[in-house]
């Protein structure tokens, strides 16, 4: 458990360190602090969206521990010391991640307000399973609403990620 | 899963440089690396975070409003109600302005909006929110059009009484001539619920004062209107108000009215002299409401041996919730399109819009349409049995031609619905399934389409529906277009940048948009009505001949056809060149050429900045009854839907197993955009036809005002979609092009509907169709038979 300190309420503070997108981040948050704040409000990674706010729709799915988690529904004082994966760590030095390309390809994202949370389940899923099979992925991405798209173009530009890599 | 394919061939697209192409969206980076800012990713030094009180009774007097303990909590800001706002009352259609910022004496509804908090964090704001108390005097309430409708009803509005909002009744031809002349004559009644737009991203609104102007961004669908109601709301000059929409989280129709988050924000900025940020948690996205009306719907329709249509008539009641919004456009909207669809001219449509204490309704994707053509397809299918008709067939029969008025006034120019027809048909495998699938197994058809664009702007005034902007850089390197057309997701500034390139000749991705700031772009009124590829297409295209014109002058002083050998001597014209993709030649030597840059840049050393300007104003269209402004529209578009389903005859659970759309869209800009329409118009009527709706309690209170509870399709509910397009061409749009967004939507609900009655045998008349519906539909079936056997 993360070390804390009491604040003048009262309020016990807890010391974190979290690793976001390869970097280390040492903060003091709340208790109640979930990790979907915690990157949108004291990392500034708005790229991870919150809609819901109680797992239902995926918009704010990240990678922890390099599995799919929706972050609303994390709390940051229990993921002190593990590692996290948003949106913003899907590009490496400049280069975006092949499913980045094939979602630009295939025009995949409309509103785009679910795009990142598709983009971090369908990485997970890339990471356990290369070559998913058609039920796979919309397994994958079940979790994530989307109300442009009827998911068509997304559910291929990742099978089309998974086949070119 | 969707075929590039065109059917009839009617346009030219095959010569255009960048209409007509997959082009990648302008919009796509920044969506897929999270860089694109939503309004709830925006903030602002010393901003305040703000939510609305809301009315925990559905009707009420407001005899106190308690904020004492409220604001004794460290933090909180500044907390306002009716007497600290304007009392002006707004709302979507000028003749029922009905709407306060707050409410003034009684709350209408379970989540009216009596008040707002401001304070320095989230946290601060939702627990000052608890301190608040509301003493109310609660009365009685009515939460259906019949309860609405009984006499000694409570009164919701001094202004509606009998509660009725809205009131229509139409005739057109003679439905008693068609009524003698009838070989068939047939009524069905059905009914369609209440649904939500079910976009991802909530309302928020942040604003902010500097001197007298107030900057406001919002998540929006308009620019204009947002600016236009803010200054008539705070009587303030157009001039003063800005807006800007941030990328918006998907709209639907649940984003053109003014939301609570717009009028307090502003009204909290003001006060305190700070930026405020107003926020919706999802919930409270249920409470703004606007959306899908309930309907019951009765059709009688008399029909000749050969089913050819000659008289409808047709009586709608709508569930309106509490307020207006655009619900007397949805009203008569439920009546006026169907004779676009259907040729046939003795009509009588009658409609009642009544006002309840819930959620006001309003416009959602092809608003008034999906809900009547669900019956009348239904109703239709019913008629074509009735008469051992095929279902295509009787739709081929009455199908609208091009090039037709239909009785209620309306030209329709580009109409190709018999083609979609046949060419569904042919390609859903239709006449190998229709009446031969086994039990538990169905086909059904639908048909329907949309306005592209409303004939008129939502309030009176003369200005143009839309302008067109474009600027050439100094270096005639990089062009910028002006427009306040919204991209909501559909990809109007993609498809605008390409009709720009078009227009100009100049290479797409050399390309900016600038878009949703009433500041620096130029007027258009948005996102509704499927009108901005049309409308803001034509002030775009205008903008872009305008530039090219100037281009041509400047190059026929620069270029030279060669001394000899050359097509001729002599000093060239304009109108013997041509730009297109970035380089001007001259038409019958296009080796002679010069880059539309270097003449950009010699006519910017010359006269100064290169701009190019567009106007489009639709004119006088057709229709003179009263009402005829829902409805009339410079094109119109046309399509076929069919859904193969299978239903589980033990536990009623329908599953949809393939679709197919053909669409009768004009020119298709970008194909890949329009199929994305088709898909997600697809994915909302099939969660509209099978789960979705909007429930409460007896005392009005929501119950699923979350997405775990109002089931919307997910990946693994969604079938394959054909989707195909008829290359048609539309005279009135630019390029010939005609709406998708949201006539696709339109035949879902019929025909998914449709197939469910062909798979099971049964029609259950009540939307959405859950399993419990259909099980206790094939029960009642089965007990009826059992009766008759004895």
């Amino acid at each position: 458990m993360a070390n804390y300190v009491v604040d003048r309420d009262g309020i016990k503070r807890y010391l974190v360190t979290i690793t976001v997108n390869g970097n280390k981040y040492t903060k003091m948050i709340k208790a109640n602090s979930l990790l979907a704040n915690f990157l949108r409000e004291d990392l500034d990674l708005t790229g991870t969206k919150k809609a819901c706010e109680q797992g239902d729709c995926g918009a704010c799915t990240v990678l922890l521990n390099g599995k799919p988690v929706n972050s609303c529904m994390v709390l940051t004082v229990c993921v002190d010391g593990q590692e996290v994966q948003t949106v913003e760590g899907l590009e490496s030095n400049g280069k975006l991640d092949i499913l980045q390309e094939k979602f630009i390809e295939h025009s995949a994202p409309q509103c785009g307000f679910c795009a990142p949370g598709i983009l971090m389940s369908a990485k997970g899923l890339l990471a356990d399973n290369p070559h998913p099979t058609e039920k796979e992925v919309r397994e994958a991405i079940a979790g994530n609403l989307c109300r442009c798209t009827g998911y068509v173009h997304y559910v291929e530009a990742i099978l089309d990620a998974a086949d070119s890599k | 899963m969707s075929k590039e394919f065109s059917y009839l061939n009617l346009n030219k697209s095959a010569s255009y440089s960048y209409v007509g192409k997959n082009l990648k969206r302008v919009d796509m980076l920044d969506k897929v690396t999270g860089r694109g800012k939503y309004i709830d990713d925006l903030k602002f030094s010393n901003m305040l975070y703000a939510k609305l009180i809301r009315s925990t009774e559905a009707h009420a007097r407001i005899i106190n409003i308690d904020t004492s303990e409220a604001e004794k909590l460290p933090g909180v800001k500044a907390i306002i109600t009716a007497k600290d706002v304007p009392s002006i009352k707004y709302g979507l259609s000028p003749a029922r302005y009905d709407e306060n910022i707050f409410c003034t004496d009684t709350v209408k509804y379970y989540g009216d909006k009596i008040g707002a908090i401001a304070a320095i964090d989230e946290e601060t704001v939702y627990k000052a929110l608890k301190l608040i108390k509301v003493e109310y005097e609660v009365l009685p309430a009515v939460f259906t059009p019949a309860e609405a409708a009984k006499e000694g009803a409570p009164q919701i509005f001094e202004e509606y009484p009998g509660n009725v909002n809205t009131e229509i009744h139409l005739e057109f031809g003679d439905v008693e001539k068609g009524r003698q002349e009838a070989y068939h004559i047939r009524t069905d009644r059905l009914s369609g619920q209440r649904t939500l737009h079910g976009f991802i991203e909530p309302h928020c609104t942040i604003a902010y004062w500097k001197g007298k102007r107030v900057h406001v961004q919002s998540t929006h669908q308009s620019v204009h209107y947002l600016q236009h109601h803010i200054a008539r709301i705070f009587d303030m000059k157009e001039g003063d108000v800005r807006v800007t929409l941030p990328y918006v989280g998907g709209g639907f129709g649940g984003k053109v009215d003014i939301s609570g988050t717009d009028v307090a924000a502003v009204a909290l900025s003001k006060i305190t002299g700070q930026p405020v940020k107003v926020f919706f948690d999802l919930e409270e996205v249920w409470l703004n409401g606007r959306g899908r009306h309930g309907m019951d719907m009765k059709y009688t329709t008399g029909v000749t041996k050969e089913g050819k249509i000659v008289f409808v008539e047709a009586e709608v009641i709508l569930d309106g919730g509490a307020y207006s919004g655009l619900g007397v456009a949805t009203s008569y909207y439920t009546g006026s399109l169907l004779n676009v669809l259907y040729d046939f001219d003795n009509y009588k449509f009658d409609a009642y819009r009544y006002v309840t204490n819930l959620p006001p309704c309003g416009a959602q994707r092809g608003h008034g349409q999906p809900h009547p053509r669900y019956a009348f397809e239904s109703h239709l299918d019913h008629i074509a049995e009735d008469l051992g008709m095929d279902p295509i067939d009787i739709r081929i029969v009455n199908a609208r031609k091009a090039n037709t008025v239909t009785p209620n006034g309306y030209e329709v120019k580009s109409y190709y619905l018999k083609e979609a027809n046949e060419l569904a048909r042919d390609v859903s495998g239709w006449k190998e399934k229709k009446g031969k699938l086994p039990k538990g197994r169905g086909i059904g058809v639908g048909n329907g389409g949309f306005v592209t664009g409303a004939g008129f702007c939502m309030y009176r005034t003369d200005l143009p529906h839309s302008i067109g902007m474009i600027k050439i850089y100094d270096d005639g390197t990089h062009a910028i277009v002006y427009t306040q057309a919204v991209d909501i997701g559909q990809g109007s500034d993609t498809v605008l940048v390409q009709m720009a390139a078009e227009a100009m000749g100049f290479p797409y991705e050399d390309i900016t948009i600038c878009t949703r700031d009433s500041d620096l772009a130029t007027l258009d009124y948005g996102a509704y009505a499927s009108r901005q590829t049309l409308m803001a297409g034509w002030a775009v295209k205008r903008a872009g001949e305008d530039i090219k014109k100037k281009i041509l002058i400047q190059a026929a002083e620069m270029l030279k056809v060669k001394e000899d050998g050359g097509y001729r001597s002599g000093k060239l014209m304009p109108e013997e060149l041509d730009c297109k993709e970035g380089y001007v030649f001259v038409k019958q030597e296009p080796a002679v050429n010069i880059s539309f840059a270097e003449v950009a840049r010699a006519y910017f050393v010359k006269h100064g900045v290169l701009v190019g300007r567009g106007y489009y104003h639709p004119g006088k269209l057709g229709g003179s009854h009263k009402g005829a402004a829902v409805g009339t529209s410079p094109a119109y578009s046309s399509a076929t839907q069919i859904a193969e389903v299978e239903v589980d005859m033990e536990t009623g659970e329908t599953k949809v197993v393939g679709t197919w759309d053909v669409h009768d869209s004009g020119c298709v800009v970008n194909p890949q955009l329009l199929h994305g329409q088709v898909h997600g118009a697809f994915s909302m009527g099939i969660g509209e036809t099978i789960w979705e709706k909007v429930v409460f309690d007896e005392k009005g209170k929501l119950l699923n005002g979350n997405f775990a509870e109002y089931r919307m399709p997910t990946a693994l509910d969604m079938p394959h979609v054909e989707s195909l397009v008829l290359d048609t061409f539309e005279p009135n749009g630019p390029w010939g092009v005609k709406e998708v967004g949201e006539g696709a939507t339109t035949p879902t609900l019929g025909c998914v509907a449709n197939a469910v009655y062909d798979a099971i045998g049964v029609r259950v008349t009540d939307l959405p169709l859950t399993p419990e519906s259909i099980w206790r539909g094939i029960k009642e079936a089965e007990k009826a038979k059992e009766k008759e056997g004895k």
